[in-house]
């Protein structure tokens, strides 16, 4: 029996696609069988993310209405054993994902995965809706800002009353947070939300802060997830996020502004 | 309790309501039985109240006066405008003893030291009698979009109230935890109901239909545990301190 991690947000853009694939990838290099699922209808991400927008052929719908089989339809990642990638159909609506359908494929998918990662469209309607139907597990993505905090408010109440462990009333879905986008030097000027500001706000525990960094950018313009650029502040961010998703204690990095030189700070600058 | 053989419910009645004015039950009783030869039809077995009030707490012959008033063949119903002391000699002498709704009656100033004097007191016809309904209990943080209404009862939360979601309850409202949306107490009409948070940033706070926004509690109790209250048709908040 896989488990199912929906990674969601509520506001659009906050970096849930960009986190999806650094966490799938992330368990994937743990040794997990993991599956990351692009639930964004329409507006196809994670393979370009992934880097294996040359490589689709069927998607998700297709494996829904029966037009396609599992083998013919999972993407394998070349770089990561045990990875694959569910792309989302382009051409279809949001409406092509049924209750019914979106669980035969889970279904179908649990058996043979240990984790699937359910990278959820934007706002509340049915794509989102569906995406964290089924979890197990929530990463709620957030920025430190007010409207995104708001926006993730909502999604956790949705989380709480209209998913399938709510409805059936069986333990609730367990709720991360993880803070992307980071700028520390803008949280000191007060322009944005401190992590205490947002726990605070939220009542939900921290799984990790990605700071705001220009590898993100780099990682998806290659197509690589950007946990595999170990050397970047982003890359150690995620892989620090994926040791406290297994229930590793691990201390919090990137939180403030980069020490400036002894020099610089004895005689200011 | 539909199958019981008997039903309890409140009901309020206009009853005429003799004012002592003199502690001489005798005197009183003369006054009286002048009055009702004037409309003996009026008065025949007409239930009574007696408000004893102008006594200032003396203690008369309870005893004499319900006798005297049968005689007089009127029905005392009760004694209002009683204290405390004057309460066990009445109950003694087998009245009951009754709280009269306020009302703002013109008080005449008495011009004799036997005055016998009626009035109507309208009291509301339906009185709904407040059975007793167990609190709604919540241990769970309320999000943006949910909205959660305790019918004829306390809302007790156990957790977070976020801005956009709405916490409605017919009686008080109590939250263990910040209250950051909003909170609509005495949701029927209980102008007695109050709201109670662990630490208050609310976006609105109603007591039976008067509100507040957030920038109205921004001076008071902000940020703070605190509890709302009305009092007539304006709110005020007080800093939950013991
Ligand atoms: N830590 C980061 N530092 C800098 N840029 C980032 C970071 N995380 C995400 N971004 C950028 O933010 C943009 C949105 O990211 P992403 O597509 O992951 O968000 P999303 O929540 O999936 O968006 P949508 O709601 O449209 O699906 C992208 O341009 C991405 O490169
Ligand atoms: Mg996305």
């Amino acid at each position: 029996m896989a488990q199912i991690i929906v990674v969601t947000s509520g506001k659009g853009g906050v970096g849930k696609t960009t986190s999806s694939a650094a966490i799938g990838t992330g368990l994937a290099l743990k040794g997990f069988k993991t599956v990351i699922i692009d639930f964004d209808i329409g507006l196809r991400n994670l393979d370009l993310i992934m880097g294996v927008e040359r490589r689709v052929v069927y998607d998700f719908v297709n494996l829904i209405n029966g037009d396609s089989n599992i083998t013919q339809t999972l993407i394998k990642d070349k770089r990561v054993e045990g990875l694959y990638i569910l792309p989302a159909s382009q051409t279809r609506d949001k409406d092509a994902l049924t209750r019914e359908g979106v669980e035969k494929v889970l279904n179908d998918l649990s058996e043979k995965f240990d984790y699937i990662i359910c990278d959820s469209p934007a706002g509340i309607e049915q794509g989102a809706l569906m995406a964290l139907y089924f979890a197990d597990e929530a990463i709620v993505v957030t920025n430190p800002e007010v409207s995104s905090v708001r926006d993730s408010d909502r999604i956790l109440g949705i989380l709480a009353s209209k998913s399938r462990r709510s409805e059936q009333g069986l333990e609730p879905v367990k709720e991360h947070l993880l803070l992307t986008r980071y700028n520390p030097s803008r949280v000191e000027k007060g322009e944005m939300l401190s992590v205490e500001d947002v726990s605070e706000i939220l009542a939900v525990k921290l799984i990790g802060v990605i700071p705001e960094s220009q590898a993100v950018l780099k990682a998806s313009n290659i197509g690589e997830p950007v946990i595999l650029d170990e050397q970047s502040d982003a890359g150690q961010a995620y892989l620090d996020t994926i040791e406290r998703l297994l229930g590793n204690k691990v201390d919090y990095r990137f939180l403030s502004e980069e020490k400036k030189g002894i020099f610089k700070r004895l005689f200011g600058g | 309790m539909s199958d019981s053989t008997i039903e309890l419910k409140g009901s309020g009645f206009t009853l005429s309501v003799l004012h002592l004015q003199s502690s001489n039950v005798a005197e009183t009783c003369q006054a009286l039985a002048d009055k009702i030869k004037q409309a003996p039809q009026f008065f025949k077995m007409a239930p009574i109240v007696i408000n004893i009030e102008k006594l200032d707490g003396a203690i008369i012959d309870f005893t004499e006066l319900k006798q005297k008033l049968a005689d007089l063949d009127v029905v005392p119903v009760g004694i209002s405008g009683a204290t405390d002391k004057q309460k066990s000699v009445i109950k003694a002498a087998g009245l009951a003893c009754l709280n009269e709704a306020k009302s703002p009656t013109n008080k005449q100033s008495s011009d004799g030291p036997t005055q016998v004097r009626y009035e109507r007191v309208e009291v509301p016809v339906e009185v709904k009698v407040p059975s007793y309904t167990p609190s709604k209990i919540l241990r769970q943080n309320l999000r943006s979009g949910q909205q959660i209404y305790a019918k004829d009862s306390d809302l007790v939360i156990i957790g977070m109230v976020s801005n956009g979601a709405e916490v409605i309850a017919d009686g008080s409202i109590h939250i263990y935890g910040q209250l950051r949306g909003r909170a609509i107490a005495g949701a029927s009409g209980d102008e007695s109901a109050r709201i109670f948070c662990h630490k208050l940033e609310a976006e609105l706070v109603s007591i039976n239909g008067n509100y507040w926004t957030s920038e109205q509690l921004q001076d008071s109790v902000w940020g703070k545990a605190g509890y709302i209250t009305l009092d007539g048709d304006s709110l005020s908040a007080t800093e939950l301190e013991i």
